[in-house]
């Protein structure tokens, strides 16, 4: 894989979850206090930098076969899980995510809770909540940057991407200063789990002893193949849903937003 | 002490397997036979897209069997 396409695989990844990520900062800010959330937010940058300063070298020791074998394995259960919220999203057998909606709840919380001080955060319930957001989805983009970087034998430009997509969906984010909603989330979502389902399959089959006809070449074949699987099985369930329930409304193709 | 480790556990569980562990589970049966096939003469490459076949299907299916049942029962 070249190092675009490593670019390319992380970049998007991450920005699925820094979607997720700054819809929960904003709820924090807006309904409570920017400085405690900003605090928050820093706070958990430096907890997930330590991460991926401490767990990088680590991985990268590991002997590469030992490696394609673990973390395909990982990425393969990964993938599957966002490959299927994916495919239940978009054939209306779950509610797409709706970033507008989250927000609201988030911000009716954030209003309903009391104000506490502890130390110098001024509010301790809009650090929390967004330290404990940014944490939650930022562990998601150090496991990726991690394994595509560390099998790629080239975490920096991993981090890089990552880095880039976080950066832009805050930029974004802050500037709208309202949920990114127009992000095509579940199209994106199911890009993400064809992608990781992917190089799960190819690099955990490596890594258990397999050779793969043409090499890296198969990815080209593995891709494709995985992301038809998933329209094919999108395109069953609607029929069915539809000879169920009539016409599937709001959904386009494997398009929309989403998260359990 | 006991409630924080088994949240830590169940974070780590949710995160890690989610919730199909199924899936999960066949992921690692599929890698284990390859690397018992892949010892022998018989190609082994074609083992994970085919159980991958297998455990996206299913999946899907036990999850849009419940919410079928789910739905039945509540407009019965």
């Amino acid at each position: 894989m070249s190092a675009w396409a490593l670019f390319a695989a992380v970049f998007l990844a991450c920005s699925v979850e820094a979607v997720e990520a700054t819809t929960i900062v904003l709820a924090a800010g807006t309904a409570r206090d920017w400085r405690s959330a900003l605090i928050g937010l820093s706070a958990a940058f430096i907890v997930l930098a330590a991460a991926v300063a401490a767990l990088g070298p680590a991985i990268s020791a590991l002997p590469l076969q030992t490696l394609r074998l673990v973390v395909g394995g990982f990425l393969l259960v990964f993938g599957l899980q966002w490959l299927r919220k994916a495919v239940l999203r978009a054939s209306g057998y779950k509610a797409l995510h709706n970033e507008d909606e989250i927000f609201r709840k988030q911000l009716a919380a954030a209003r309903a809770a009391s104000t506490q001080r502890v130390g110098f955060v001024a509010d301790w319930y809009a650090f929390t909540l967004s330290f404990k957001g940014v944490l939650l989805e930022g562990l998601e983009v150090v496991f990726i940057v991690l394994t595509f970087g560390a099998n790629q034998n080239n975490i920096p430009v991993a981090a890089l991407a990552a880095g880039a997509a976080v950066l832009i969906v805050a930029v974004a984010g802050i500037l709208l200063r309202s949920p990114l909603a127009r992000v095509p989330e579940n199209t994106m979502k199911f890009a993400v789990g064809t992608l990781l389902t992917a190089f799960g399959i190819f690099w955990g089959a490596e890594g258990a002893g397999a050779t793969w006809p043409g090499a890296d070449a198969a990815l080209l074949v593995i891709i494709p193949l995985t992301a038809l699987l998933g329209i094919g099985l999108t395109a069953v369930l609607r029929a069915q849903r539809r000879a169920v329930t009539g016409p599937v409304s709001s959904v386009a193709p494997p398009v929309g937003t989403a998260r359990s | 002490m006991t409630a924080r480790l088994k949240a830590f556990g169940l974070f780590w569980y949710d995160f890690i397997i989610g919730d199909d562990w199924t899936v999960a589970a066949g992921v690692v049966i599929a890698l284990a036979v390859v690397a018992v096939v892949s010892r022998t003469s018989v190609p082994a490459w074609w083992i994970v897209p085919v159980a991958v076949a297998i455990l996206l299907p299913m999946s899907v299916w036990r999850v849009t069997r419940t919410l079928r049942h789910e739905e039945s029962a509540s407009s019965s």
